[in-house]
């Protein structure tokens, strides 16, 4: 489409976004509360580069993902993709934009139409961008997209329950990626399944990454699947960003003080190391009524009282290596240093 | 990729899941209501072919023959005329209207449904408070006033009935259609770029079939029912056109005198209601996908 | 060869001093259309007091069954078949055979003895009554209290818990509180009657890891003051590092390696528990080097079509035709405390050396 892109390395650019939901009404005829989901995000994803996106529920990471495809209309901010600004564009403007950027669900069983055989489901995306392709060269796309992620192309006639779960999985990333699309979005994708199933698929993600040179933004609240599959990575804490480095820098050298926490909480499946672990107090504030300046002054350890005055931007400290906190006087632990 | 071709190679076996008419067939009285209706409907179109007697021959010589002691078997009415043959024409008149009538009812219903369901917003409720409204009106007064109005005829009786029960379908249909949107399936068609059109007929609507399939053999039932009601009031199909409605109306003299005017015809509306309705409840329970794992 | 497999002792009929709890040879089965579906298949374990054991495994590896059958939470007689033994101390100190008491007597057991914590706190608790009285009533029931007397019970009981202004979250209604919040409910709840026994069925998995670790924390806290057992289910094998004191894994069924925690992850015996631990991201480990994970290929076998012999011989690496899958292999006493289902044990277990 645009052959080569060599000026501009950002597949995608997010400037500053925000999504917001109606929140209840405080009075019967009061306008409605707005619950800030996602309040201004900005961060860029290279060509080929894999950018996690980490944080708990309620940070607004899935929101991010969902705005991101313009599945939800963004309420500020910008998006761009290969250059172009999508963030305003109509529902018919948007559609070529929508083959080069795909979804891959949390949940393989919601997400696999159960009233459709394998080649309806895995075929859809050509029906509905390339209708005129004929049915033997839809079935042959089909095939060659399931052989892509390790199924038979004889599992072309099944029904998504005849499938496990990890099985499914392998369905959604195959009905994501036959348009060979660009950016693929990975909301939770291994969450669901079972430890050694989860393992396949996120090799398999890497493996598909490589030869295809797809660029993910991969959504997850698992830290340790992220320091297994991406290049860089952004902690999100009730809608904002906290904290974006190299894979490894964050988990050398994390520089905010949720993500250390997060590090920390984190159990490693050995007994015989012993770590330190901050235990936070608490629950994560209501975005509702989240707490001024910074977001999570109220569970932070380190907290001063200048910490309530503005909310802290996000800064680069260290080549690469963001965080939004006005402290650099404090000495955070990391869970690699432990373990060395 | 050696642990993916390594899953491959181990399709999981199809569940042994009970299929649909299985467990239909398992449900004793939807398999009777079904051979009911089945006889009934077979008899209503081959029968009259058969009798001796058509249902609008005049004998004055026989009325009010008894049943089951002469040449009529169920017996005649007050103008001698055999009451079988008017019990199998009025069936085709009844059956024809109740099946008309919901088909046209189901159209409207699933049509305003999916629309109220998947566009939701001030569309949704405008569309649902409608149906909300609908539904407060006393439906039979409608159906009588609009009858005696436009004039009753067997196309205009089915347009009625169905035009006042559609409600319940659309109300199904929007609560389905709601749900289904939110999951993941309609999110990723979406995301593919697909039509709302495409989104609602491909991807929601056959999820939603197994409820609409109930709603519809139920609708049936009700529709008869109507029919009959406003036949026996003297708005709906006018003699000498026979429907097991007017039958009933006919009979209302002679209750005391000749009761079997009034107990086949009756006896075919029980039949053929009931029967609608166990199939509704054979194919709620053979449908619902709770009762045959995923 | 030192490495010989013996065979099972048979263990004396009661139970030791210090042992709460012993299963022994624990079966269960459903009924389906389709045939008697196995979920659990002689299970034979003890619980001493103060002991926590985890039970590990994937889905459809009977250990929610597993736990849900030991209390008979499991459905009736025509719907599900339980066989074999679980004996249970009391807190008279009467042990008593679970599998064959009455419902009335189990009723009791129920809360009293032996409590459960479940993974979603929000369908466990009763989303109409308030939380305060939810948790006073399980203390009326077994003890006899008055309502007011409970009350106070159930206030001082949320504090124990951790949860702030326990007084005033009396009157909270469940979906008032977050899902951290509503584990903790849960959590006082059956502690209500100081049980010997509490069995926590995923209790973390449904929440953040912060919160997860506030839970585990208070968890390991309220175990050192009661001495209760634990069973603590999960497939989250960092959280059973952090736990456990021994780790019972199971497969389709069947306990296939049984050991205490540190030879567990140090030395695993049994094939699948070494590509579990293996096919495990750990954070330690993260962004140092992006090879592969070493995963497990295929998915769990259909309970309803098992392989013949060791059901996990068609995903095992180490797979011998003729020998893996002749017999289902027996749980051989590998090492003191260390049992394993694997009949390729001794020749891997060199092999790793």
């Amino acid at each position: 489409m645009d052959g080569m892109v060599t000026g501009d390395p950002a597949l995608l650019e997010v400037r500053d976004l925000r999504k917001w939901f109606a929140g209840p009404r405080p009075g019967p005829f009061r306008p409605r509360a707005k619950v800030h989901a996602v309040d201004g995000v900005s961060f860029d994803i290279r060509r080929g580069e894999v950018l996690s996106l980490v944080g708990e529920s309620g940070s607004g990471k899935s929101t991010v993902g969902r705005t991101v495809l313009r599945l939800a209309r963004p309420d500020g901010g910008s998006i761009r993709f290969g250059g172009t600004d999508i963030t305003g564009l109509s529902r018919d403007a948007l559609r070529p934009f929508r083959r080069r950027m795909q979804l891959v669900f949390q949940d393989p069983y919601a997400s696999l139409n159960p009233k459709m055989t394998v080649e309806e489901i895995v075929g859809a995306p050509l029906a509905i961008h390339e209708p005129s392709t004929s049915a033997a060269e839809r079935r042959r796309r089909v095939e060659e997209a399931l052989s892509l992620v390790g199924l038979l192309p004889s599992h072309i006639t099944r029904y998504p329950h005849e499938f496990s779960g990890g099985q499914r999985q392998r369905l959604g990333i195959a009905r994501a990626l036959i348009l060979r699309p660009e950016l693929l979005i990975a909301d939770e994708p291994v969450s669901a399944l079972d430890v050694s199933v989860q393992a396949q698929v996120v090799n398999l993600m890497l493996d598909l990454k490589e030869r295809l040179g797809l660029t993910i933004l991969f959504i997850s609240h698992d830290l340790a699947v992220v320091g297994h599959i991406s290049d860089r990575i952004a902690v999100m804490y009730l809608g904002r960003l906290v904290e974006v480095a190299p894979t490894q820098a964050l988990f050398a050298t994390p520089r905010h003080p949720y993500t250390e926490a997060l590090l920390s909480a984190v159990p490693i499946p050995d007994p015989t190391v012993r770590r330190e672990r901050i235990v936070l107090v608490g629950d994560v504030p209501s975005p509702l009524n989240p707490p001024s300046g910074c977001r999570f002054r109220t569970r932070c350890r380190y907290a001063l009282p200048a910490c309530a005055e503005a909310p802290p931007a996000l800064r680069e400290v260290a080549p690469g290596h963001f965080k939004a906190c006005i402290r650099d006087d404090i000495a955070l632990a990391s869970p690699t240093s432990v373990a060395a | 990729m050696s642990t993916a071709a390594a899953d491959a190679a181990l399709p999981r076996p199809a569940r042994r899941r009970d299929s649909a008419l299985r467990r239909f067939m398992r449900h004793r009285l939807a398999v009777f209501g079904t051979v009911v209706i089945g006889l009934l409907a077979l008899a209503c179109a081959v029968g009259p072919y058969l009798l001796p007697f058509s249902d609008t021959e005049i004998d004055i010589m026989q009325r009010f023959a008894p049943p089951f002691s002469g040449a009529h078997l169920l017996g005649t009415d007050p103008l001698g005329r055999d009451i079988l043959a008017r019990i199998l024409m009025a069936g085709r008149i009844s059956l024809s209207v109740g099946f008309a009538a919901m088909a046209i009812s189901m159209v409207i219903g699933i049509a305003v449904g999916l629309v109220a369901g998947y566009y939701g917003g001030w569309l949704g409720t405008v569309l649902m408070r409608f149906v909300d409204a609908m539904l407060c009106f006393p439906s039979i007064f409608l159906l009588l006033a609009v009858s005696s109005l436009i004039g009753p005829a067997v196309g205009s009786i089915i347009l009625l009935i169905a035009v006042t029960s559609w409600m319940e379908v659309a109300r199904i249909v929007e609560a389905q259609i709601r749900a289904l949107k939110a999951r993941d399936f309609a999110v990723a068609a979406e995301a593919l770029g697909a039509s709302d059109a495409r989104v609602m007929t491909r991807e929601l609507l056959p999820n939603a079939i197994a409820p609409i399939v109930v709603a519809a053999t139920l609708n049936v039932a009700h529709a008869i029912l109507a029919e009959s009601y406003i036949s026996f009031l003297g708005y709906g199909i006018q003699p000498p056109t026979p429907s097991w409605g007017n039958m009933l109306d006919n009979a209302q003299s002679y209750l005391t005198s000749a009761p079997w005017l009034a107990i086949f015809p009756g006896a075919a509306i029980t039949l053929a209601v009931t029967s609608f309705n166990f199939i509704g409840d054979g194919l709620r329970d053979a449908l619902d996908p709770r009762m045959g794992g995923r | 060869m030192p490495d010989l497999p013996m065979p099972l002792d048979t263990r004396p009929a009661l139970l030791a001093e210090d042992e709460v709890l012993s299963v022994r040879d624990l079966s269960i089965a459903f009924h389906t259309p389709a045939g008697a579906l196995p979920a659990v298949r002689d299970v034979s374990f003890t619980l001493r007091r103060g002991e926590t054991l985890a039970l590990v495994g994937e889905s459809g590896s009977g250990k929610s069954v597993t736990s849900l059958g030991i209390l008979r939470l499991t459905p009736r007689a025509p719907f599900c078949r339980i066989t074999g033994q679980v004996l249970l101390r009391g807190h008279d100190g009467r042990v008593r055979d679970l599998v064959s008491l009455p419902e009335d007597e189990m009723r009791d057991v129920r809360g009293r003895d032996a409590a459960m914590v479940f993974q979603e706190p929000m369908t466990s608790l009763n989303p109409v009554h308030r939380v305060g009285d939810q948790v006073a009533e399980a203390i009326r029931f077994h003890e006899g209290l008055g309502r007011r007397a409970a009350l106070t019970k159930a206030a001082e009981l949320l504090e124990l818990v951790g949860i702030p202004d326990p007084r005033r979250r009396l009157s909270s209604y469940p979906h008032e509180m977050s899902g951290g919040m509503r584990q903790r409910v849960m959590i006082a709840m059956a502690l209500s009657c100081e049980p010997q026994l509490l069995i926590a069925d995923e209790p973390t998995t449904a929440l953040d890891v912060t919160i997860q670790a506030q839970i585990l924390d208070l968890l390991r806290r309220l175990q050192e003051r009661t001495r209760m057992a634990v069973i603590f289910i999960t497939h989250n094998l960092g959280v059973v590092a952090e736990i456990a004191d021994r780790v019972m894994v199971m497969y389709s069924g069947r306990v296939v390696e049984q050991a205490p925690v540190r030879p567990l992850f140090g030395a695993p015996l049994m094939p699948y528990t070494r590509g579990l631990l293996r096919s495990v991201p750990r954070l330690d480990m993260a962004g140092r080097e992006r090879e592969r994970l070493q995963a497990i290929p295929g998915a769990v076998p259909d309970p309803l079509a098992p392989p013949p012999g060791c059901s996990f011989a068609p995903r095992c690496g180490h797979f011998e035709p003729g020998l893996c899958d002749a017999a289902v292999p027996g749980l051989d006493l590998a090492r003191p405390e260390h049992l394993v289902r694997c009949v390729r044990w001794p020749e891997l277990a060199r092999n790793a050396a």
